[in-house]
């Protein structure tokens, strides 16, 4: 059983190496592969030098495109079990037991850690992000028919079915939402656990500002329309 | 006052619009993102089309008291013209992202001739 953590990293330098030193520390089995997504300071750098294999966008594509990138990595080489942390250290490597064990026993093609699953969790966001989430929630646990609390949850374990399926089609901009519709469409089963996430100590939030009305447009219209979509094929492993 | 006909004729074009652009995201000939200006377009056209007495207010504000349907034009213009500009933008960044690549392609091929990798053929 193989598996690899995908860390999408843009001008995440003050953070990355802890992030990879805590992911070898955590378990030092999981290979690390980090997406850098044409960043112009040093992340690719201390990435490698933090042990991590690095594999850099000669530009910016946006997070979807960059996680996209770290899913036909794991494809590429036969990857069992692939897991998704943010190069900002916000998610915590101790908790990927939670993440990976649902994976493991077959419980579940794609497994996402939710912020909000248990109230008694310390994240509170600022009011207008709460609004945004409980909309994207509310939306999305209609269209999956299923309860979902974290939409925009990047913090996530996969198994091959669901690298098949990534790496052959992933949504652009703001992923997650769509992303999570996506895997219940192609019949994956999909699972949410509680987990903890940090504040982030570098770097703000992609969306901010007058890009959260285009965030909530662009991601509402692409879940409307793609209820309508064809289905698309997982890639075959190589 | 803006004849029925005109605002019939234009609330099918408009609904047209909005349905041909959801055709287009749905079967992934066009993105999300390139497809909310035209989107916004045709919204405000189908408003301001079936919405007469708004269009003949607005055409008032402007100082247009002969046509008020020389609104939709204007308007529609206007949109057309957003949506040209946010293209020129978009077919910059394009090109050069392209040129990177091709310069990356073009590095990477010196490298594999030098390790003994065929080239690729031209």
């Amino acid at each position: 059983m193989r598996g690899i953590a995908i860390v999408p990293a843009h001008n995440e330098a003050g953070a990355i190496g802890g992030v990879i030193a805590e992911i070898r520390a955590f378990d030092p089995g999981l290979d690390v592969v980090v997406i850098d997504d044409g960043s112009s300071d040093a992340t690719a750098e201390l990435a490698a030098a933090a042990g991590a294999a690095v594999v850099r966008l000669p530009f910016n594509l946006g997070i979807g495109g960059a996680v996209q990138t770290g899913f036909m990595y794991a494809l590429r080489h036969g990857y069992d079990v692939a897991v998704r942390l943010d190069g900002d250290g916000q998610h915590d490597p101790t908790e990927l037991p939670k993440l990976i064990a649902p994976v493991l026993r077959g419980e579940a093609d794609i497994v996402v850690g939710s912020r909000f699953a248990e109230t008694r969790d310390g994240y509170r966001p600022p009011l207008a992000r709460r609004a945004g989430i409980r909309f994207f929630a509310g939306l999305v646990s209609l269209l999956v028919r299923q309860r979902v609390t974290d939409t925009t949850s990047g913090f996530q374990a996969l198994n091959r079915l669901g690298i098949r399926l990534f790496a052959a089609d992933y949504p652009h901009d703001y992923p997650e939402v769509e992303a999570t519709v996506m895997v219940v469409r192609h019949r994956l089963r999909l699972l949410e656990v509680p987990v903890r996430m940090r504040e982030r100590e570098h770097g703000t939030s992609s969306i901010s500002g007058l890009g959260s009305a285009y965030y909530v447009l662009k991601v509402t219209l692409a879940l409307l329309v793609g209820i309508f979509r064809r289905r698309v094929t997982p890639l075959e492993e190589a | 006052m803006t004849p029925l006909r005109v605002s019939i004729v234009a609330s099918i074009a408009s609904v047209l619009l909005i349905l041909i652009v959801l055709e287009l995201i749905r079967s992934r000939r066009l993105r999300e993102r390139y497809a909310l200006l035209w989107l916004a377009t045709g919204s405000v056209l189908l408003v301001l089309s079936a919405w007469r007495g708004g269009l003949n207010t607005i055409a008032g504000w402007v100082g247009i008291s002969t046509y008020p349907p020389a609104v939709l034009f204007a308007v529609a213009i206007v949109f057309i013209l957003l949506v040209l500009l946010h293209y020129s933008t978009v077919i910059s960044r394009l090109s050069d992202e392209t040129m990177i690549l091709a310069q990356r392609v073009a590095l990477l091929e010196e490298q594999a001739a030098r390790e003994g990798e065929p080239v690729s053929p031209r």
